[in-house]
């Protein structure tokens, strides 16, 4: 029977398949962080269990660590506890930890690839619902909740029952200025925030082929946001290039097995899916959120949407988002003005985003009123950036570079967003409080919001390319 | 679970996601109780007509919500919030996956019924003073105060746990010879032990 890449990967980890249950499916890596695992090694203290697998478990700090250069003295008390929560857990149960100062600590999607224990056709999970961001390696990887962490933890598997996949093929080439940001952003515009609910999603296309692994990241980061399960890419040169050499991924004659593994993978010919989708990427601009979720957006070339062209329904979301906002209908994006800028999170905060961003600010300085933060994603692209002059060119421009974590995507620790400022955000997510009680979040591509750092308002990055 | 009659709690809100369901500052907790009086905390803070502020909802067991309730981030904490406030029973025209999957692991029914059901309920509710709905599980059935009933789907297996009070962790363990079986068959193709770290205090970055 001809499959498609996710039903051969979720055929390839089915435990058990009964009717009338979900299927038992075997999870290759599970990604730990110090948020959602707390109640979850709790149940394994409670019911007397060991980590079933710690071979494949791999913890890490990020959602609320201090981003501050004294981080490692855990300066918030909060936080702390499950800091030191996880540092126990990890300890008690003989789970890896990379811990802050280890060098390869970061945010827990942006680690895995960097380490290579992010390998196509596996089947990964985390407590985070971003974890879909390995999808670019052609894997099967889902955020779950913290009591299936636990189960996870206990069994190395989790009961669930397949969804209905979705291929989204981008078609057309994109123009310059246009990102991985800016056609997942599409997506989400085209979709909605709930198009993709119960399913999985491939993408595909020549745009898609064209991408490096770290822009198939930032699209797959951004699955959930269309409320997909999971969202992936089929692996191909590209993919094994990036992988070949990293520390955890099979070696020689194992890696050259691997490869002939992989390569059946992709979609066979003639494979069907539930639903098709068409993204046109022609005449494409820089794609920029006015709202309060990632749907509701437009191009820099566009206006807020007048309450009266939305559907019904949308209206009375539109009316309460742009209240929060403080936007009035029909204005146009280009031009608003920003206070903050945060570059990072687990959608762009790797090398290439930091060095895109840098790009744009070399030798310039950010506006006066500006307050912006660049957060690299993890020690490693630290490490990359001060290697490659990029901290530099930022603190130059009058940027703050902090240290590796979550940080304002979602404003666990100290970096937030104050009440009524508008941020220009690389993230996420834009919902009402997300960056902070009353922060009003703006979401763009690394470029466009470094753009948005010299101008002080939303620009159009492509007049400064 | 059985049965549940109670006076509803409209929502009429479309895409509730979890952030505002329970806002990131309240996850730094390390259990999971106590999550209940930050259930929708900051518009509770700042809507003084936010249904939840109103007393006549505050004891309600049944939430009816818009379209595509619990999106956004995978936090079970927003489960434990709405369960430990004393909600058993969601209905809703759709709910985000992960959000579905965390409310039956935290013995909370989401029930899906068409949304011109939910906007019925909705019309209905704002009308009358008292609007109680009746769930019953076993029988898969919710009857509005009009006397009107509707048939709900659920997985057998979901029911079965929600019936029982028996969780996914019980049937897991019951099937630990075939899932050791099927990892001896499939080791790990990546080694986490072939990662090279620094010392811990090895210093600055």
């Amino acid at each position: 029977m001809r499959r498609n890449i996710i039903q051969k990967i979720w055929d390839a980890h089915v435990v058990e398949r009964r009717k009338g249950f979900p299927d038992i499916l075997a999870i290759d890596l599970q990604l730990v962080h110090e948020v959602t695992s707390p109640q979850a090694f709790q149940m394994l203290r409670d019911h007397k269990l060991s980590v079933f697998s710690t071979r494949r478990t791999l913890a890490t700090v990020d959602h609320n660590v201090s981003t501050t250069r004294n981080r490692k003295i855990l300066p918030n008390p909060i936080s702390r506890k499950q800091i030191l929560a996880l540092r126990e857990n990890a300890r008690d149960f003989k789970v890896r930890l990379l811990d802050m100062g280890s060098g390869k600590q970061g945010i827990v999607h942006m680690i895995g690839p960097e380490c290579g224990v992010t390998l196509p056709g596996s089947t990964i999970v985390c407590g985070d619902s971003h974890t879909s961001t390995h999808g670019a390696f052609g894997a099967l990887a889902f955020g779950v909740g913290t009591s299936e962490v636990g189960y996870v933890l206990a069994t190395g598997c989790i009961l669930q029952s397949p969804s209905q996949t979705m291929r989204i093929n981008f078609k057309g080439h994109r123009e310059k200025g246009i990102t991985a940001k800016d056609l997942i952003l599409k997506l989400i515009e085209q979709i909605g925030v709930s198009g993709g609910r119960g399913y999985t999603l491939e993408y595909s296309g020549d745009a898609i082929r064209a991408l490096s692994m770290e822009e198939r990241m930032t699209i797959c980061n951004m699955s959930i946001e269309c409320g997909a399960r999971a969202g992936l890419v089929a692996p191909d040169e590209t993919t094994y290039e990036y992988l070949k050499e990293r520390e955890a991924a099979p070696k020689g004659k194992k890696w050259e097995e691997a490869i002939e593994h992989f390569k059946k993978l992709p979609t066979d010919e003639g494979a069907t899916f539930d639903r098709e989708v068409e993204v046109d990427l022609e005449g494409l601009a820089p794609m920029v959120t006015w709202g309060t979720n990632p749907g509701q957006s437009t191009t820099i070339e566009g206006h807020i949407p007048n309450l009266k062209d939305l559907a019904p329904k949308d209206r009375d979301l539109a009316k309460r988002s742009l209240e929060y906002m403080g936007l009035k209908p029909g204005t146009p994006l280009n031009g608003i003005p920003i206070e903050y800028v945060f570059i990072g999170s687990c959608t762009n905060a790797r090398l290439s985003d930091l060095k895109a961003a840098a790009q744009i600010m070399k030798g310039k300085k950010i506006a006066k009123g500006v307050i912006a933060y660049v957060v690299p994603g993890s020690e490693e692209v630290y490490r990359r950036a001060k290697e490659d002059g990029l901290i530099d060119i930022f603190i130059q421009a009058g940027v703050d570079f902090r240290h590796p974590g979550c940080s304002s995507c979602l404003a666990m620790n100290e970096d937030k967003i104050p009440s009524g400022a508008r941020c220009a955000s690389t993230s996420n997510r834009n919902f009402i409080g997300r960056q902070g009680p009353g922060a009003r979040t703006h979401l763009m591509s690394p470029i466009m919001a470094a753009a948005a750092a010299i101008e002080g308002k939303i620009v159009d990055v492509r007049r400064i390319l | 679970m059985r049965k549940v009659y109670s006076q509803i709690v409209p929502l009429n809100i479309l895409d509730i996601d979890t952030d505002v369901i329970i806002p990131a500052q309240f996850l730094t907790t390390t259990t999971k109780e106590g999550l209940g009086e930050y259930l929708f905390h900051r518009i509770r803070d700042q809507d003084p007509n936010f249904p939840l502020n109103i007393p006549k909802y505050q004891k309600a067991k049944i939430m009816v919500a818009g379209s595509n309730f619990g999106c956004g981030s995978s936090r079970e904490h927003a489960a434990w919030a709405i369960s430990d406030h004393g909600i058993h029973v969601i209905l809703a025209c759709s709910f985000a996956d992960i959000f579905y999957s965390n409310a039956l692991k935290n013995q909370i029914l989401p029930i899906i019924l068409p949304e011109k059901i939910i906007d019925h309920i909705f019309e209905a509710e704002e009308k009358s003073e008292e609007y109680k709905v009746d769930v019953d599980l076993k029988e898969q059935r919710v009857t509005l105060p009009d006397g009107e009933s509707f048939i709900f789907d659920i997985s057998p297996y979901r029911k079965e746990c929600l019936l029982n009070g028996m969780d996914d962790l019980e049937y897991l363990m019951s099937k630990e010879s075939e899932i050791r079986a099927y990892f001896k068959k499939h080791p790990p193709l990546f080694d986490v032990d072939a990662i090279q770290t620094k010392d811990e205090d090895a210093g600055e970055l």
